[in-house]
């Protein structure tokens, strides 16, 4: 808890979830509307998909964020002469990122309900397979941004490596999110099983691996 | 009792032979200089000391701890201040000693004596890092490393951006730490400011020779 409240006190201090991922999801999910040229029906049909495009796109805007927290003025250095446990370094900065993508997470749903007017059928679904998505992002995120904490190409390698990673979430949580919306004919309760699987598999990854790749990182 | 013992030991950056056959004895109770040109290994071999670094090859025993077996214990038993603050900017100062203290297992008692030992004046605790100068940051980042009451002092450069008080406070720690049984590895290339406080003197070359001379004034 001691690494995810410092990163969610760093968060709330500098905001930049709140000032720079928001507006940059907000702004891809207008961007989509402009290129897409839909009609209401067709962008109604569409939102669970761009929804969860937008959310990875600013997922790896926080990841960056995250893992550049240990990466300046040497902190990381830091957290392994201090003698925490390196699986509660990473549980503290998965939890302070799922935190901090879930905000952006619910932002964003309020934005589809009113830019997209997406209808919401089953509440409940939508917000299980939300947390579910959230978790797989945050623990794989954190997983990968240890992996990249010392590279200097960083910026530009971390996407590359976490949006594949990441497709199993965007393919289920857009299934989950397409039942809740009544647009896809599909059972959204297991694609939100399937959603949850993934978090605990990487979260159980990232425990076990991530003293390794702090230490070689 | 040997708290470093390091014997024709190789570090890689890379390819690079940061250190490559060094050898080095620091006792309890020991203040050793180290000294040599940019680039000679003087902070690798620091880094080695603080398990940051993994040998490799030759012995390096650190705290009675094989370095190429076992870095982790040894870590939370040294006080490592090197070129980065390892504090995080957008936290206060009092929240960066609270963070790191707690993150040690460090007492609040602790935290705050030794924020008084540097003399971090209170109305900058609750100034963000990033405000901060280089030499209050300086205090801060020896400040959090103090708190932990280490058995191994591993300085790198302790002096740089600090006025004359400050340099006073970290003479007076190098002191007062060899005296109360611990040791001290100082990397300075400010000979004069440093020597009188060091018991050895030692040169680092290319990272491939590290010889001892015998100065012995400590005042």
């Amino acid at each position: 808890m001691l690494v995810a409240q410092k990163d969610l006190r760093i968060e709330l201090r500098s905001k930049v979830a709140l000032n720079q991922v928001v507006p940059f999801a907000l702004l891809v999910l207008v961007l989509f509307g402009f290129a897409l040229d839909a009609d209401r029906a067709s962008l109604t049909n569409f939102t669970p998909g761009l929804y969860w495009v937008a959310i990875l796109l600013a997922s790896v805007l926080a990841v960056h964020r995250s893992v550049g927290l240990e990466a300046g003025e040497g902190a990381r250095e830091g957290l392994l002469l201090s003698g925490m446990r390196p699986e509660s370094v990473y549980l503290g900065k998965t939890l302070a990122l799922i935190a901090q993508i879930l905000v952006v997470a619910l932002m964003m749903l309020g934005g589809v309900v009113i830019l997209y007017e997406a209808p919401v059928d089953d509440g409940l679904l939508l917000v299980a397979a939300l947390f579910g998505a959230v978790l797989g992002v945050g623990a794989a995120g954190t997983l990968y941004g240890a992996l990249l904490g010392g590279q200097r190409a960083r910026e530009t390698v971390l996407p590359i490596l976490l949006l594949p990673v990441l497709s199993p979430v965007l393919i289920a949580a857009t299934r989950a999110f397409g039942d809740a919306m009544g647009t896809v004919a599909t059972d959204g309760w297991q694609w939100t099983g399937l959603l949850f699987g993934f978090g605990a598999i990487y979260l159980a990854l990232g425990v076990v691996s991530h003293g390794v790749l702090m230490e070689e990182n | 009792m040997s708290v470093v013992e390091l014997d024709d030991v190789v570090v890689l950056l890379g390819r690079f032979p940061a250190l490559a056959g060094a050898s080095l004895r620091v006792d309890a109770g020991e203040a050793v200089l180290l000294h040599g040109p940019n680039g000679a290994g003087k902070s690798t071999l620091l880094r080695l000391c603080a398990g940051l670094l993994r040998p490799e090859s030759g012995s390096a025993r650190v705290l009675d701890t094989d370095l190429g077996r076992d870095r982790r214990s040894v870590r939370p038993r040294v006080g490592y201040v090197g070129h980065q603050s390892m504090l995080y900017d957008d936290l206060t100062v009092a929240e960066n000693i609270r963070f790191w203290g707690r993150a040690a297992g460090v007492s609040t008692e602790q935290q705050e004596a030794s924020a008084r030992r540097m003399r971090i004046e209170e109305r900058l605790f609750d100034v963000p890092v990033s405000r901060l100068s280089a030499g209050q940051r300086r205090r801060t980042s020896i400040a959090v490393a103090a708190a932990r009451r280490p058995e191994l002092w591993l300085l790198d450069e302790p002096h740089a951006g600090l006025d004359q008080s400050g340099r006073d406070i970290v003479d007076a720690l190098i002191t007062d730490a060899a005296a109360s049984g611990g040791a001290v590895l100082v990397a300075s290339h400010e000979l004069d400011r440093v020597e009188p406080v060091v018991h050895r003197r030692v040169t680092i070359i290319g990272g491939t020779a590290v010889e001892s001379e015998g100065t012995t004034r400590v005042r």
